[in-house]
């Protein structure tokens, strides 16, 4: 430790991990924010990695990053602009180098900066010497010599190449040295993740206590960091990734529910890992299948449905796409489905690895005929864990598919999650037929939801077909009838409005009446919530609604905006939510602020934006 | 309405799978066979109404569902096969049929048609195949004829067929048997068959739709000609076939070849036994693709291997797990691992 240090303490830093994609950078930031968690720091973090698994090695398009955000409270999103930047190679550098603030640090690998390495990243001249990166703080640390010397000293027996992957502890141990932290967390994984090879555990405890002791001794670090523990509410703490809490969140209401899990599921970037996650929990009696194809994928939930399981289904957009016609056939046969979207940047393949609010009026609108479906979106990865629990509690209350909207940037980054309890979580009651239900037909419907009466394959007395077909109100037999088809049509409708009732109001952050209001939806969250609690501290007139209920939008939703003089919708599309908006609520002009690089919003870049809008 | 029956309670007949639904196919139309032996078949398998289950994907078969007094499914074009797949691993106790077409299961669906078959999945998948889009009204289908002259290939088509046969065992299938829709007790047989055998079991029904198609399979099940156009296998029994009983299948090489007992020195010894049972599906592959007119047309149960089945297997893994695992509750699971206490 270097507690004999001089020991600056800050707020919270954003420190970015760069390297070649198969230098284990993602693995050496999440290493880094999961000890910071157990030191007791708020966290947030963002992996940006590119969609080739080994891309050319050295080249720009190979770069693999990991950006972590800890602090003592209050972070909302992984940051924007990093405080630190490890650059295991030029290309790393040139890739992230628009991304750390000015006055920054840059931690190097001196040894790549070869020609080789240069000429890779396209550098006519090398920026550790050409004087451009003066308004950076650079250490220039021999990260593979040294590597290399302290594991062959060891005679392991290691090849060059085992010998190299030991790299990232290395730097792993300088930037723990840098932030003062314990190398007891990393020490541990190291031993059980290669508990077979002990060669390698070996190897990689050197390389981290070389890179610790390193960056002590020669004192290169100027200042050691401490950046202190969170204050946040008292209780217990664990780090989750927004796919990991989808998973979770399905498993608590499978719990509350009674109801078994079964996900249909076709490997997607950034979707998979739901799948990933919640087949590692058969223990729970999930049941995972690995479908031929998107659409066996949400059909084969669909039957599960049929047959009384609590059935889900993930994707990312294109796999949306290829499942609307199925989505369409359980709105028709109102039966409860959830459809966890965790959306990338479109049309087409578009970006599959960057995040982007792609796919709002494909989750909306995405299928033939009038053919609603809940819609609601996540705001952070801990948050992913509530709505994947809502998404659940409303398609079986409400008999009807629901899109759960998160991103890549949810799905991947991890936060800090208060550990809930299932018993306190809200109960969820399936609309299951019972023998106080009189007169049982497949379509009556409860009077309060308008959600028909679910009867299960194996309960004796309830036999019934139903089908994509049109239904006889009521009997739920085929019917082309004119008149009922309409009728049919505006009860679907009709159902998924009545959900209102059965949502929480929506809520403001900011004074009743204002200049302005900044409204926002899922994934932006955490960044244009930071952007807006900045200036109000600063004294503007803005206030913030973060929408979480998508379709049907909260009953005080018009209500809200009538109090504000304008109102900014802030979104990583073309417009989607603003359109949605203008759609369903066309009392109000809604301004637009829209990003689509496939990156979140920052901070700065949000601040900048409503201040010279209110200045307007 | 809740219907007051005797479904849990006592045997079952016909009577009890025929819905309240009026059938509307088309006067003369081969399924109205099909559905009387289905109806006929299920009372003897020793299942509870309630846990029978029939799925379709859209067609004209596929409105079948409709008309039998169990759970049903009407889905969506191709998609049976993962709907049906879908419900059986939700609920193994359950019967599921799956009932499709050619177009339906070789077309659109052919995808999961072969991932069915391949993950051996505990269904029955009745394949009324008439070589024709009858729903769309006279299309050819991925079973139809090269050459065949359709709506859509007014200059006959240009593809080859598929066999459903050779595409189930080339999908790695261990049930697959091909009946006529002509000859009601032996549907009755194969498909009581086909439900006893566990793992995925498709029969292939030579339906006839009267419309578009009619007398698609005239040559093979017309009453003049049947006898010698059809070879009914049984497993362990000699491949003997015709008017006479004295013609039958013998191997020659690598090639079968029909000869007649009596003839030039050939005797029933010298016929090839039907082995349904072989894991090899070598010759059972020869005999799915005989055609006339050189040869019968092969229909009973061609290939009948047991072998895991998918839901099984799953069922154990989960029951494995939660024998196995340090949880003791979800709570418990999500208060284990790295995490720590904020005071």
């Amino acid at each position: 430790m270097v507690s004999d240090k001089n020991t600056i303490e800050v707020e919270k830093i954003v420190i970015k991990f760069a390297g070649d994609s198969g230098d284990g950078m993602q693995l050496t930031g999440t290493q880094f924010s999961d000890t910071s968690s157990l030191f007791g720091n708020d966290i947030a973090t963002f992996p940006d990695y590119p969609s080739e698994i080994r891309a050319p090695q050295g080249t720009i398009s190979g770069v693999s990053g990991f950006q972590v955000h800890i602090g003592k409270s209050g972070i909302y999103s992984p940051g924007d602009i990093a405080d630190v930047l490890v650059a295991m190679n030029p290309a790393a550098l040139k890739a992230n180098l628009n991304s750390l603030r000015k006055s920054g640090i840059i931690i190097t690998d001196i040894d790549s900066f070869d020609k080789k390495g240069l000429e890779k990243a396209e550098y006519i001249t090398n920026p550790l010497e050409d004087g451009s990166l003066e308004d950076y703080k650079i250490i220039e640390a021999p990260v593979t010599s040294l590597t290399k010397k302290c594991i062959i000293d060891l005679n392991l027996g290691l090849d060059n190449k085992s010998i190299l992957r030991c790299k990232n502890m290395f730097t792993l141990g300088m930037v723990y040295c840098m932030f003062n932290r314990s190398l007891e967390q990393s020490e541990n994984f190291i031993t059980t993740k290669f508990k077979k090879k002990p060669e390698l555990v070996t190897a990689n405890l050197a390389a981290l206590h070389a890179g610790h002791n390193y960056a002590y001794t020669i004192e290169l670090l100027a200042s050691a960091y401490t950046v202190l523990p969170a204050d946040n509410k008292a209780g217990l703490y664990r780090n989750i990734t927004g796919n990991q809490a989808v998973a979770w969140g399905v498993m608590a209401a499978s719990e509350r529910s009674g109801r078994e899990i079964f996900l249909g599921s076709y490997p997607i970037t950034p979707a998979t890992d739901i799948m990933h996650e919640l087949v590692k929990h058969k223990w729970f009696g999930a049941k995972v299948f690995q479908a031929e194809d998107e659409i066996a994928g949400i059909c084969s939930s669909i039957g599960a449905s049929f047959a009384g399981n609590l059935a889900i289904t993930t994707t990312s957009g294109p796999g949306l796409a290829l499942k609307g016609e199925a989505i369409g056939l359980a709105i028709m046969a109102e039966l409860p489905l959830v459809i966890v979207n965790v959306q990338r940047g479109g049309p087409s393949t578009g970006l599959p690895t960057k995040t982007e609010q792609s796919d709002l009026m494909q989750a909306l609108y995405g299928r033939n005929g009038d053919s609603p479906a809940i819609v609601i979106a996540a705001g952070s990865p801990s948050d992913c864990f509530d709505f994947a629990y809502i998404a659940c509690k409303l398609a079986l209350e409400h008999m009807t598919p629901v899109i759960l909207l998160t991103d890549g940037y949810l799905g991947n980054g991890a936060e800090a999650w208060a550990i809930k309890k299932t018993k306190d979580l809200p109960s969820i009651t399936p609309c299951l037929v019972n023998k106080n239900v009189k007169d049982w037909e497949p379509y009556l419907r409860n009077p309060d939801t308008l959600a028909r009466y679910w009867a299960t394959p194996g309960m004796p007395g309830y036999e019934h077909r139903i089908g994509g077909l049109e239904k006889q109100e009521v009997s739920g037999k085929v019917s082309h009838n004119a008149e009922n088809h309409e009728k049919m049509t505006l009860m679907r409708a009709a159902k998924i409005e009545r959900v209102k009732k059965f949502i929480p109001l929506q809520k403001v952050k900011g004074k009743e009446y204002d200049d302005l209001l900044i409204v926002g939806w899922g994934g932006t969250y955490g960044t244009v919530f930071g952007a807006v609690t900045d200036l109000q501290a600063e004294g503007y007139n803005i206030a913030f609604c973060q929408f979480n209920y998508i379709n049907p939008l909260p009953e005080n939703t018009a209500e809200i905006f009538s109090k504000y003089k304008r109102i900014m919708v802030c979104e990583l599309n073309m417009g989607q939510f603003a359109n949605h908006l203008r759609a369903t609520i066309p009392q109000f002009t809604y301004m637009q602020h829209n990003k689509i690089q496939g990156q979140p919003f920052t901070i700065d870049e949000l601040k900048n934006k409503f201040i010279k809008t209110l200045a307007e | 309405m809740i219907k007051e029956d005797c479904s849990t309670t006592c045997a079952l007949s016909r009577k009890d799978f025929v819905s309240d639904q009026q059938v509307k196919w088309c006067p003369g139309c081969g399924d109205y066979a099909i559905l009387s032996a289905v109806q006929n078949t299920l009372p003897s398998l020793g299942k509870k109404k309630e846990d029978i289950v029939f799925i379709s994907g859209i067609g004209c078969s596929s409105r079948f569902p409709y008309y039998m007094d169990t759970y049903g499914f009407h889905t969506i074009h191709g998609r049976a096969a993962a709907i049906a797949s879908g419900v059986k691993m939700a609920n193994p106790n359950l019967s599921v049929w799956e009932v499709t077409g050619d177009g339906d299961s070789l077309a659109i669906g052919g995808n999961h048609f072969i991932h069915l078959i391949r993950r051996n999945i505990d269904l029955n998948i009745l394949l009324f195949n008439n070589k024709i889009y009858g729903l769309t009204k006279g299309q050819f289908s991925p079973t139809s004829d090269q050459g065949f002259v359709t709506k859509s290939s007014p200059h006959g088509t240009i593809e080859e067929p598929f066999l459903p046969g050779e595409l189930a065992l080339g999908a790695k299938g261990n049930f697959y048997a091909r009946v006529p829709d002509t000859n009601p007790k032996f549907m009755t047989e194969v498909f009581t068959r086909a439900a006893i055998h566990r793992g995925t079991s498709l029969v292939e029904i030579l339906q006839n739709c009267v419309i578009f198609n009619d007398d698609i399979h005239e040559a093979i099940t017309s009453k003049e000609t049947k006898e010698d156009a059809q070879l009914i296998l049984e497993h362990g029994k000699p491949m003997i076939f015709g008017k006479e009983k004295n013609k039958g299948i013998r191997l020659n090489g690598l090639k079968l070849e029909v000869v007649t007992i009596g003839e030039n020195g050939v005797t029933e010894e010298d016929l090839l036994i039907h082995n349904a049972h072989d894991e090899d599906p070598t010759l059972q592959l020869m005999l799915i693709r005989m055609s006339l007119p050189e040869f019968p047309v092969a229909l009973g149960v061609i290939r009948e291997v047991s072998t895991s089945v998918y839901e099984d297997v799953l069922i154990d893994q989960i029951k494995t797990a939660k024998e196995k695992t340090k949880y003791k509750s979800l709570d418990d699971f999500f208060n284990s691992g790295d995490t720590w206490q904020v005071k």
